[in-house]
């Protein structure tokens, strides 16, 4: 306390008069108040505006320019009040020092070590025994937690639902015959029975177009998957996995909307702009006796964007 | 000092000079001790440099986060649940939509003033994260991170990262179309992690994209555990600030051994309290005028559908923006993917970026040699390279903040997204680089020229009635005039304990 000495004690009722350190800050504080005063009024107004916009349940807007209007108010007129009207200072501080005499810091390394480690020391033996109880209190605790947070990935990531002769259905669950498809559209499909499922949405959701009138093969080693000018691949964007959502008819290209990569259907899906660095999987399609869409099989790869097990 | 105290109540009846107020403290005091330390608080000076103010901007949109935050809780169902909506919003009629939604929905149709809540809730979170931005800049560009404050400046850090983590979460729960999107973006970045990846992505979502356990989690660490944290933090940063006291611009009798400006109280709480409710009262307006994320547009998620000019909120356009240029280079080898075009625009990049931000303070005082103690700010034109090397920083973050946009930008300048795409790569690097000198060079400019920032007066030429001209500077513009006092001690009350006790008890602080 010896620096509270060293100052000046002022009495405030003898400096009120002559010390500028107490007068306003404000040039014309009469003006100031009034203009406080106003504000508070303007407040209170709008705040009591609020109270009948909630009570007469008025629109969103009313609430809010009411509410918001009176705490701005207020805000203003407290902000003012604090600035313009109260002491103008400016005051000091004195900053103490925080940091303790070298002989305070020896004395409490001390403790910690010779305190502290000589009881280790002594027994370091039973210390080890600790240390390895703690570290298992922390691992018991820990890891189970952990590992019972999801499930473990396994081969969930490289398979779809869609099997050998599985039914291509929309949203609604119609199954897509030939017919249904004039060259140049598409479909989002999905494996009968999931297109409700989160998983089917997710995981399995397939792009369906009919680029031609005729069996088409995208690539080499890929014929036979698009009898008569169907073809499907994976909705999956192979960047970060949102749905490759649009579809430029006259450049043939299906376009991620969240990152602009854009993949050509009528070479295998292989990107040709974007950051997209895989071609979307293709899925082999048949076509059954009566007309409508099957797979052939399930994809021959992972769906979706890349992970370290894959490939 | 106790006897006097003890004194006064053995008079029983009557209080004290200081009535109730007087009466509280003293029972207050015989228990706790809380007058010593109390009178201290109340003339604890605060700076009055209006840069002092970004913080607390934060501060109290925090406030408001949680006061809207609460009000939503009651409302928000954090299930993944799927149920037919028939509520108010006919255009949604009769779709299948998760409860999470349909609680969002409702909220904000049905719920008195629910909207505006959320809406607030929503800016605030924007005002927030951009406060901290801001406050962060300030204490850089001054070195106010410096020796002894380095600590702090590390909380403040894990704050900055903490309220993106908890706004991306927050903007996550309502299930909506465009924040669904997000959450898939989310695990395939997890998912791209090196070796763990694909564990990591299962265990945080409980399974495969998309999971049950997402929205519920999700909800839990946006509603609790990272408030509770950030609500530690918050406690830890201001009791640093309290410990170690503010910073200070050099001035009229400020020293590094002193703190220069308006007491606690009652000058600074009422300018802090007014803030408050200005903070409030601005998110109110813009929760009502401004419309924010209206989920009952974009539709429920839906894992096979997508919106165009998919954006996130602002805190993340840099990472989206980092994603979208960076090219695809994807590494193959043994049996092993590294998803290269994922790992470093999402993972590595924001890494390096907040371990240079932490790591700012020690490598500064390593290649500058400063190991000393700083009370003193430094105006940001006295250390060039700092202030150049943030500058250019800041710009490669707004580039890339600016490539988040590429699409949207081509489309409004009916430009190849090709050519928005290569300009914003080639920018990326451009921007920074030129940034660097360009601002190194502007503070040696300011450094040379005295008084630079400030208006120069006119000369006024006059003809005398000899006919001689008379060439004089005009006085400088009475608002550019700042006579400042100098700093005086808070004023202490000498108080008379008993006017029929000869002699006076001084009331120290």
């Amino acid at each position: 306390m010896s620096e509270d000495l060293s100052r000046t004690p002022v009495s405030l009722s003898s400096v009120r008069e002559d010390d500028p350190h107490l007068q306003p800050a404000a040039k014309n504080p009469i003006v100031v108040e009034r203009i406080i005063a106003l504000n508070f009024i303007a407040a209170m107004l709008s705040l009591a505006g609020f109270l009948w916009a909630y009570v007469v349940n008025a629109q969103a807007w009313k609430l809010g320019a009411t509410f918001g209007g009176g705490l701005f108010f207020l805000g203003v007129g407290l902000v003012a009040w604090g600035k313009y009207l109260m002491p103008r200072g400016p005051f000091v501080e004195e900053r103490h020092v925080l940091s303790s005499t070298q002989a305070e810091r020896d004395s409490f390394a001390d403790a910690i070590v010779n305190r502290g480690g000589g009881v280790i020391k002594r027994r370091k033996f039973l210390g080890g025994l600790l240390g390895g109880s703690v570290a298992l209190v922390g691992a018991a605790s820990v890891w189970p937690l952990l590992r019972s947070l999801g499930p473990m990935p396994k081969g969930t990531l490289f398979h779809t639902d869609w099997r050998r002769g599985t039914y291509a259905v929309d949203q609604s669950g119609r199954r897509i015959h030939t017919s249904d498809l004039a060259v140049g559209s598409i479909v989002t499909v999905f494996p009968e029975g999931k297109q409700d499922s989160e998983r089917g949405q997710a995981v399995d959701q397939t792009v369906l177009i009919r680029i031609s009138n005729q069996d088409y093969t995208t690539q080499k080693g890929r014929e036979g998957w698009g009898p008569k000018g169907y073809v499907a691949y994976s909705k999956l964007c192979t960047h970060l996995g949102c749905p490759v959502g649009l579809y430029e008819q006259q450049l043939q290209l299906l376009v991620c909307p969240c990152h602009q990569s854009m993949f050509d259907v009528t070479n295998g899906a292989i990107p040709n702009f974007g950051p997209a660095p895989r071609p979307l999987p293709q899925l082999p399609l048949m076509i059954d006796s009566l007309g409508y869409i099957r797979a052939q099989s399930d994809y021959h790869e992972p769906v979706g964007p890349g992970f370290w097990e894959r490939a | 000092m106790s006897d006097v105290v003890s004194s006064k109540l053995t008079k029983g009846k009557t209080f004290g000079a200081y009535g109730r107020v007087g009466q509280a403290i003293n029972e207050l005091d015989e228990r706790l001790g809380v007058a010593k330390g109390g009178r201290t608080f109340l003339d604890k000076v605060f700076p009055d440099h209006w840069s002092f103010m970004l913080g607390e901007i934060a501060l109290y949109s925090f406030v408001v986060l949680l006061a809207t935050g609460v009000f939503l809780t009651f409302y928000y169902i954090p299930s993944s649940a799927i149920i037919t909506y028939h509520g108010s919003y006919l255009p949604l009629d009769g779709q299948h939509v998760t409860q999470a939604y349909a609680s969002s929905v409702d909220l904000s149709f049905n719920v008195r003033a629910g909207l505006l809540m959320r809406q607030m809730h929503h800016w605030s979170c924007d005002i927030f994260t951009g406060a901290i931005v801001v406050h962060m800049a300030r204490v850089f560009f001054t070195g106010a991170f410096r020796k002894p404050r380095e600590s702090n400046w590390i909380v403040g850090n894990l704050l900055l990262i903490l309220a993106i983590a908890n706004g991306f979460l927050g903007y996550s729960l309502p299930d909506d179309l465009v924040s669904g999107t997000g959450i898939r973006i989310a695990f395939s970045i997890a998912e791209s992690i090196p070796l763990v990846g694909t564990y990591a992505a299962f265990f945080v979502f409980g399974g495969n994209f998309p999971g049950a356990s997402t929205i519920p989690r999700f909800y839990i660490l946006h509603v609790l555990i990272i408030p509770l944290i950030i609500l530690g933090l918050v406690g830890a940063h201001l009791f640093l600030l309290v410990r170690q006291k503010h910073t200070q611009f050099p001035g009229p009798g400020r020293t590094e051994n002193n703190v220069v400006g308006s007491p606690m109280f009652p000058v600074f709480m009422a300018k802090t309290a007014g803030f408050l409710f200005l903070v409030a009262g601005v998110v109110g307006l813009l929760g009502a005028f401004a419309q924010i994320n209206p989920i009952w547009q974009f539709g429920p998620y839906d894992a096979a559908k997508i919106s165009y000019a998919v954006q996130p909120d602002w805190y993340m356009g840099f990472l989206d923006g980092a994603l979208r240029i960076w090219p695809s280079w994807s590494f193959h080898s043994f049996g092993h993917t590294i998803p290269l075009e994922i790992t470093i625009p999402s993972v590595v990049l924001p890494g390096i970026i907040f371990t240079l931000a932490f790591a700012w303070p020690a490598l500064e005082s390593k290649f500058t040699g400063d190991k000393a103690m700083h009370h003193l700010l430094d105006r940001p034109s006295m250390r060039p390279k700092r202030t150049a090397a943030g500058a250019a920083v800041l710009a490669f973050l707004f580039t890339l903040f600016i490539a988040s946009s590429t699409d949207v930008i081509a489309n409004f300048g009916h430009l190849s997204l090709n050519s928005v795409l290569w300009a914003m790569r080639v920018l990326t690097f451009v921007v920074p680089l030129v940034t660097y000198p360009v601002t190194y060079y502007l503070a040696k400019e300011m450094q040379r020229a005295p008084g630079s920032g400030k208006r120069k007066t006119t000369n006024v030429v006059t003809r005398t009635v000899a006919g001689e001209y008379v060439a004089a500077p005009a006085p400088a513009y009475s608002e550019d005039v700042h006579e400042e006092l100098e700093p005086k001690v808070v004023p202490t009350y000498i108080e008379v304990a008993d006017p029929s006790v000869s002699g006076a008890v001084t009331v120290r602080r």
